[in-house]
């Protein structure tokens, strides 16, 4: 008969005992990298292991959740209507007071999508010709088509799309400078899209720019970063040494206002230059490093530093 | 011979069928294990049994051909010019009657010894070294690999047979100094950081790389840790912080397989000489001179337009010829950062992790690996496990240490801290040895072989972290 392990041996020590939990902690504030998670054994204690799985899972549904494209639409809708109560000259209204057009590029659906960026920047033959038929119904000249696309984060632009185009339109209208009216196409709604599609849709509205809101590839900690391009004069083929970009738009990155402030700076600059690219610099708020900054080396406290001296 | 027949280089006949092959560029591409990159270039096999009657194909093809073929002209091209001009035909002879199925199974064979490969090493071409890994399967990768030892030295020294290293990469999106600092003092903490503490730096410019590079440098010099720092900044910019006087260890450049990526990259090979050159000057290696550390991965000569039809793969061997001219001290395959258009789950990932290392190592690299993916592959953390323990058994020399493996500058999952220390203690690897006997010393790992950490911190780190939580009380304040 074999004997019973002693109790001892059957218990397991208590929770406490099974993780170590780092003593710099605390240091956590600095940064938001994953530091101090302390250890099991030598391996991620079970709470931390979670919540990067938990983050991991947020950013991959924002990869492949679709864009609710119908309720975009009403939004945009409805954000003309309201604010056509309010006012016939001002806001929305004033900058997008038209129906926005439902468009898709030439990748069929995500996986396709994910695999062949080149289809990503076209559009498909339906959508070119909803634009051809939209163009050839007026000879109004357009300053400016706007294009909303999925790319790869549709929890981007379910977001942050709408919240930032009301903070925009109300800085493109304030000015009574003709040479600072935006006549505005149609918002543009797009599926299954990459940046460079913009180009097409400028191409197609025969505008003088497009600006380009897509959803960002979701980083683990944020998954609905909004990005902004602007191309003056898009063409189909244009690089991206043609665009300027404005990223990580969301409510815990750069804020609708100062997004906002950013991308007024940059379309007025590229309509009084004629140009966008690396030849427009974003001089609004300049942040070039303060280099009188304090650069004490906090790995190396300073009585510690006197006395090596 | 019929004129239908006669436009193919190579043929292959299987049952009643024909298949044909243009080019030999064709053929390697045709030949590679399925992935995107190659599909998005239009060269994949169509299917699956066009796949393997390629690799039948490739392994009927002697060496000796792909010193006649050039993939890229010569005249065109100063990485081929660089691949032809520097073969070593004498280590080449006892390989040179060789088809490439020939060479695979005396890779794999006891004839192959860890001696012989390193004296046919430079006899292989990288194309040789793509083609033959073609029509290897993932044992066979690691098998061979595991016998090439490649060491390599600056502070410490890299890549003995039983080591592991790791890449401390303590990144911060606007490259804040205490956010940097807790991120080293975390990694050194958790024993990582021996391959080299690298920075790659938000703000690319001179100024800021030489702020980071000294600031790196006096941790180094206070502890007096034997390891090395660099700030992943193009190599023009490190030459410029030499020139004023930054106390610079390694020259960083990404580099790829032909002359037109690296043009993407805005560089040429002179530059990389000049900057070799600069770092050497500074003579601040205390076991070694290998000063150069460059990072590669496939996809970037496709996405630079610039891979002359050839598949990712063998560009990417093209780049290991540049890299082992200039005697770097580390070559990282960054295998899962470029995104789903060119390695689209973890099994393509995990298949060209394999293959840089072996290619890598067959060519004489210190090939580390940077285990990775980005949100829109289809890949996971178990993925990575995986591709960690196989590279692992492999004998990579090195692999990124990421706090809790997620880099929160660059916005992709790369290996951990934690995942070190994972893979020394189930295969029983130990860091460089150097930097081992300072970990013991200063109390951060136990003296036994078993790798265990101590549970306090060692004293000479409480002064700075006192001095960090005060700064944090300030703050809140």
């Amino acid at each position: 008969m074999k004997s019973r392990p002693s109790p001892d041996t059957l218990l397991p020590t208590s929770k406490q005992d099974a993780v170590t939990e780092n003593h710099w902690q605390a240091l956590a504030h600095f940064t938001d990298a994953r530091i101090g998670l302390g250890r099991a054994g030598v391996s991620i204690p079970t709470g931390h292991s979670l919540a990067f799985q938990l983050a991991h899972a947020q950013a991959i549904d924002a990869v492949h959740a679709k864009l609710d494209t119908h309720s975009l639409l009403d939004d945009v809708k409805a954000s003309i209507n309201q604010t056509s109560h309010l006012s016939q000259t001002t806001g929305f209204n004033h900058l997008f007071g038209k129906s926005p057009l439902l468009l898709h590029s030439q990748a069929v659906d995500r996986t396709q999508y994910l695999q062949r960026p080149d289809l990503g920047r076209r559009l498909n033959d339906t959508s070119v010709a909803l634009l051809e038929q939209y163009r050839h119904s007026s000879t109004q000249h357009y300053h400016l088509a706007v294009a909303i696309v999925d790319g790869l984060s549709s929890l981007a632009i379910a977001q942050n799309a709408l919240p930032f185009l009301q903070a925009l339109s109300e800085l493109l209208v304030i000015s009574t400078d003709s040479k600072k009216n935006w006549q505005t196409a149609p918002v543009c709604v797009v599926e299954q899209g990459r940046v460079a599609i913009g180009d097409e849709i400028c191409e197609q509205l025969q505008a003088d720019c497009v600006l380009v809101l897509i959803g960002e590839r979701p980083g683990l900690s944020s998954p609905d970063s909004l990005g902004l391009y602007l191309t003056w004069g898009a063409r189909v083929g244009y690089t991206d040494a043609y665009r300027n970009c404005i990223s990580n738009i969301r409510p815990a990155g750069l804020h609708y206002q100062d997004a906002a402030n950013k991308a007024c700076y940059l379309l007025n600059e590229a309509r009084t230059r004629g140009l966008s690219g690396v030849e427009l610099k974003d001089r609004s708020t300049d942040q070039t490093i303060n280099m009188d900054q304090k650069t004490d080396n906090l790995l190396i406290a300073p009585f510690q530093k006197t006395q090596e001296k | 011979m019929s004129s239908e027949a006669s436009k193919y280089l190579f043929r292959y006949v299987v049952g009643q069928r024909t298949f044909g092959f243009s080019s030999l560029a064709e053929l390697m591409a045709k030949a590679s294990p399925a992935r995107s990159g190659d599909r998005l270039a239009g060269i994949a096999a169509d299917n699956a049994e066009e796949r393997v009657v390629a690799q039948m194909t490739l392994a009927d093809v002697p060496l000796s051909l792909f010193l006649e073929h050039m993939l890229v002209p010569y005249e065109e091209d100063d990485v081929t010019r660089l691949i032809v001009d520097t073969h070593d035909k004498t280590a080449f002879a006892s390989i040179a009657h060789f088809t490439v199925g020939d060479l695979r199974d005396w890779l794999l064979s006891d004839l192959a010894t860890s001696e012989k490969l390193k004296a046919v090493r430079t006899g292989i071409t990288p194309e040789m070294a793509a083609a033959v890994s073609k029509i290897m399967r993932n044992q066979d990768l690691v098998l061979v690999a595991k016998k090439c030892h490649i060491t390599t030295a600056f502070r410490n020294t890299i890549g003995l047979p039983g080591n592991l290293s790791t890449r401390l990469q303590p990144n911060h999106p606007t490259d804040d100094m205490a956010g940097i600092a807790a991120s080293i003092l975390d990694g050194l903490l958790y024993a990582n950081g021996d391959a080299v503490i690298g920075i790659n730096p938000a703000t690319d410019n001179v100024q800021q790389a030489t702020r980071l590079i000294t600031m790196m440098d006096e941790v180094i010099q206070h502890y007096a840790i034997p390891t090395q720092s660099c700030v992943l900044t193009h190599v023009t910019n490190t030459i410029e912080c030499i020139e004023q006087g930054a106390p610079v260890d390694l020259v960083f450049q990404s580099i790829g397989g032909t002359q037109a990526t690296n043009d993407s990259f805005g560089f040429r090979l002179e530059h990389l000489a000049q900057a070799q050159e600069a770092a050497l000057s500074l003579q601040r290696g205390t076991v070694g001179n290998n000063v150069m550390y460059f990072e590669t991965g496939q996809g970037s000569a496709l996405s630079a337009n610039a891979h002359h039809g050839i598949d990712q793969q063998t560009c990417e061997a093209r780049a290991y010829a540049v890299a082992r001219h200039f005697n770097p001290l580390l070559v990282n395959t960054v295998v899962g950062f470029i995104g789903p258009e060119y390695l689209y789950n973890g099994k393509e990932i995990t298949r060209a992790g394999l293959e840089d290392h072996f290619c890598g190592k067959l060519l004489g690299l210190p090939m580390g690996c940077d285990i990775c993916y980005t949100n829109h592959a289809d890949a996971d953390q178990n993925d990575m496990d995986n591709l960690l323990t196989l590279l692992g058994v492999a004998g990579c020399s090195f692999m990124m240490g990421v706090p809790g493996s997620d880099d929160i500058m660059l916005n992709y999952q790369s290996t951990s801290f934690h995942d070190a220390l994972y893979l020394r203690r189930v295969l029983g690897l130990q860091p460089a040895p150097e930097f081992n006997v300072w970990l013991e010393n200063i109390g951060i790992r136990q003296s036994q072989p078993h790798f265990s950490l101590h549970e306090k911190i060692p004293e000479q780190f409480k002064a700075p972290l006192q001095q960090l939580k005060q700064q944090l009380n300030e703050e809140k304040q």
